[in-house]
């Protein structure tokens, strides 16, 4: 009898402190960030956030260009893959008739499966060559829109619009599938009611299916900015990691995460790394703002409601 | 207490109204399965008719071909011809969505849009210029007036602007009602709207439904006999998805001419 | 009885109404079609690029010295198994340790904070979680290591664990768990006999997951293995991985290692996609005969 109940009682310390770990690990991430940043926050304060100095030599330390490029790259990324990946889960979810569903659904999920580094390695050999022989001459120069500050200046090989399309090919999946769990949690009685009302396929969709997942929606979308505000690896290879923020997309430019990545190797004085564990902090505090409350918002849609 | 309608008097009340939706050897399948074989029926116009049968008879799936709500499932199909006015719903050239702003259907559970207003609901169904920002003030009018219909207009004309979800159960189901009735269809179908409400709204539904009798056809599907008698002037009784007898309520409930129609009635099953 | 509204011009708004809802269709349809792209032109130029110089030899041999052509990711392949035996024993027992817990208490405090924060950690940047692990285990060591490499990549598959597990256990009728129960097993008898082999499956499907999922990044990487030209199957050393040397290689301006880099691309690209097919056809299996 105390074999079995000293069993049982080593199973539950073994699982609760297996479920302890986690929550654990993200204070020690938080925290080591902290320690780790603190003399860069401490030396440059809020001038490390406004300024655009970045220089290891002179110890002057601005993560300002690369807060901006996170955000803008970002920013784009969901503007361009948001209403894609809504699209198309409104395409499963709706229309997809019943051949076509899964082999779509695949594909879709298959773009999540692939490394970031693989996506890098295409964005640097095919998507950014193209976007400088046709993409970039053709916003400038037959849509005319090379006297506009976004699309203004020569066409880099590198940009910030290379890291945001690739961003936008990543984050699509993400968004897409909780877009769809989401859609399909609406219940069949909210679809019926619109159609006995005389309702065309997207006079449902408009009045009784959107309005109804709208907060699980704009979920999936702030999950799709967490992962966007966080990729490394491809973005460091397209956009070039260049202190700089410039108005023009076709510029190069950095983000936090491709900074740290770009940077951290070779960081030789502890003030270099300070820096660099500092915007690592910035980003994981970002980040994790972003996904709690995607999170949240998506949890709350699960809820049944009235 | 609502009164029957008694004998001559039904009589004369439904051979003076025309047929208004015909029923021609309808068929509805879920893939090979059938679940409703063969019928024939006909539903007057300004009359109440109940369909009344045990459960899994098939008689809300009829209810739904009636308005084409059937083919919204995958797999499912029909056979036959429903008429409205002369004209087969399922025909060729009827669009299906203007098939459904014309019949109209309320259905078992209140279903009211959560993220909309009670004006807002009753609205939902119209279409066309009526929903312009210009037309506010015809639109504000029909609202009324559908929910007058409802009989809720009383007990929600303060809280128009206020969420739908905040309303009672029985509120709920009287703004599907009026939200139903906005597109002032020719016929109404409800598939056991009181099945999941109190005594007190029960009751003032089966009231509105009386008053609804004198103004377009109505066709109530409820597994609630005194509902079905305190209610309707014709009755069906629907088993295994055939229509075993049709005819005035009072007949059909008190003289009916089939022993399953005498044995259900009776309570003997169901 | 009809209203006056309907007689306002029915048949041109119908016809509105018709196209605004086809349009909307072909517009998903449209959409659909254009997220196959990349994925179509990702494979296409990877097999393009990347087939010519995927050889035996590839597979293989380690680097040759800058600049000369030949030699292989063998070093790389190697080092990948590595750090994922390590990454598989870290988080593995842990992940569905947490799991267990998380399904079997699902609604304490202490599972949901949980549960929350193992979502919110799977999405966390993978670069946060490498100078994270520099910070622990690289610094006071004044090295890089693949031990180092492998914790990181263990620590990321912990949460990813836990709630697939969690998900699979859930899965287990609670009438099962109770019967078991009743028959006096004990509750961790309970746990391990009756429920785990029910859903071991599942768990098995969400731990290689896992795998295919750290086995593809970089980031964790690049302070903690760092990388390594050469063969090495010391845990104290720096030591190559695949997309470590994907990534060195691409950025290269050798031709030869470009071209190496598209070959190692499809290699990994390969193994991730393997066990995404696999664990997709074996979790649609299991929902079909759950319900």
């Amino acid at each position: 009898m105390n074999n079995r109940s000293g069993a049982d009682r080593a199973y539950a310390v073994f699982t609760t402190a297996s479920a302890a770990v986690i929550p654990i690990v993200v204070g020690l991430v938080f925290i080591a960030l902290a320690i780790a940043g603190w003399p860069a926050l401490r030396q440059f304060g809020t001038s490390f956030i406004t300024s655009s100095a970045w220089d290891p030599v002179a110890g002057q330390f601005g993560a300002a260009p690369a807060i901006y490029g996170t955000l803008v790259s970002s920013a784009l990324a969901l503007l361009i893959a948001g209403p894609l990946a809504l699209g198309v889960a409104l395409f499963l979810v709706e229309f997809a008739p019943g051949w076509l569903r899964e082999p779509v659904a695949f594909a879709v999920e298959l773009l999540a499966a692939i490394p970031s580094v693989v996506y890098g390695l295409w964005g640097i050999f095919v998507l950014v060559p193209l976007l400088r022989r046709y993409v970039m001459p053709f916003l400038a120069d037959t849509l005319h829109l090379g006297n506009t500050p976004l699309f203004s200046g020569p066409a880099y090989v590198t940009s910030m619009l290379a890291a945001a399309l690739i961003l936008a090919i990543m984050i699509l999946p993400y968004i897409s599938a909780v877009s769809r769990e989401v859609l399909r949690a609406v219940p069949r009685s909210q679809r019926e009611a619109a159609l006995a009302l005389g309702a065309t396929r997207w006079e449902m969709i408009r009045d009784a299916v959107l309005p109804y997942a709208r907060s699980g929606l704009v979920g999936g979308l702030m999950l799709g900015l967490g992962r966007a505000l966080g990729e490394t690896m491809a973005v460091t290879m397209v956009i070039g990691n260049q202190h700089q923020i410039s108005a023009s997309l076709f510029a190069p430019g950095y983000t936090m995460a491709s900074l740290i990545a770009n940077e951290f190797s070779e960081a030789t004085t502890p003030l270099h790394v300070a820096s660099l564990m500092a915007v690592g902090l910035l980003l994981l505090v970002t980040t994790f703002i972003v996904n709690a409350g995607a999170r949240w918002l998506v949890w709350q849609t699960g809820r049944s409601r009235a | 207490m609502i009164p029957p309608i008694e004998g001559v008097a039904a009589a004369v009340l439904a051979s003076a109204a025309e047929p208004r939706v015909q029923v021609k050897d309808l068929h509805a399948f879920y893939g090979e399965t059938a679940i409703v074989r063969g019928v024939n029926l006909e539903f007057r116009d300004e009359s109440v008719t109940a369909i009344v049968g045990p459960s899994g008879c098939g008689k809300s799936t009829f209810l739904r071909c009636l308005n084409r709500m059937h083919e919204t499932v995958p797999t499912a199909h029909v056979t036959g011809a429903v008429w409205l006015d002369g004209k087969d719903i399922y025909g060729p050239d009827e669009w299906v969505v203007d098939v459904r702003r014309r019949i109209g259907m309320v259905f078992q559970r209140p279903t009211p849009f959560p993220t909309m207003t009670v004006a807002q609901n009753v609205a939902a169904g119209l279409r066309g210029d009526i929903t312009r920002r210009s037309n506010r003030r015809e639109r504000d009018a029909i609202v009324r007036r559908a929910l007058e219909r409802a009989a809720l207009w009383v007990e929600v004309k303060d809280r128009l602007n206020q969420s739908a979800s905040a309303l009672s159960g029985g509120q709920q189901q009287r703004l599907c009602i009026a939200r139903a009735l906005a597109t002032e269809p020719e016929v109404l179908l409800l598939d056991e709207p009181t099945a999941s409400l109190d005594p007190r709204s029960t009751q003032k539904v089966e009231e509105l439904l009386y008053e609804l009798r004198s103004q377009i056809t109505v066709v109530i599907v409820t597994h609630n006999l005194q509902q079905a008698a305190r209610v309707s002037d014709r009755s069906v009784f629907f088993l295994d998805g055939s229509v075993i007898e049709a005819g005035p309520t009072d007949e059909l409930f008190t003289r009916p001419r089939d022993e399953r129609t005498e044995a259900y009635v009776t309570g003997r099953f169901g | 009885m009809s209203g006056s509204h309907r007689a306002v011009s029915p048949n041109t708004h119908n016809r509105r109404r018709r196209a605004i809802n086809r349009v909307v269709i072909a517009i998903t349809y449209l959409f659909a079609a254009l997220t196959t792209v990349p994925l179509l032109a990702i494979l296409f130029y990877l097999l393009v690029r990347g087939a010519s110089s995927l050889s035996f030899g590839f597979l293989v041999h380690a680097p040759k010295p800058a600049g000369e052509t030949g030699g292989g990711m063998g070093n790389a392949l190697v080092g990948s198994v590595i750090l994922l035996v390590i990454a598989a024993l870290v988080g593995l027992p842990v992940g569905v340790g947490a799991g267990l817990r998380l399904a079997e208490r699902p609604r304490t405090t202490l599972s949901n904070t949980v549960r929350f924060l193992a979502d919110v950690l799977n999405g966390l940047p993978s670069i946060v979680m490498g100078i994270f692990a520099w910070q622990l285990l690289v610094r006071p060591m004044h090295h890089f290591s693949a031990l180092a490499g492998g914790i990181a990549l263990g620590v990321m598959m912990i949460p990813m664990v836990a709630r697939t597990t969690e998900e699979m256990l859930r899965l287990v009728p609670v009438s099962l768990r109770e019967a078991a129960l009743a028959l006096g097993y004990t509750r961790w008898r309970t746990s391990i006999t009756v429920v785990l082999r029910t859903a071991t499956g599942g768990i098995v499907t969400g731990a290689l997951v896992a795998i295919a999922r750290v086995a593809g990044e970089t980031a964790p990487l690049l302070f903690t293995a760092f990388g390594n030209q050469f063969w090495s199957l010391s845990l104290a050393r720096p030591i190559a991985a695949l997309p470590l040397q994907i990534f060195n290689y691409a950025i290269a301006p050798y031709d030869d290692w470009n071209a190496q880099a598209w070959a190692g691309a499809i290699v990994l690209l390969a193994f991730v996609f393997v066990i995404s097919v696999a664990a997709r056809v074996a979790t649609r299996r299991r929902h079909d005969s759950a319900d």
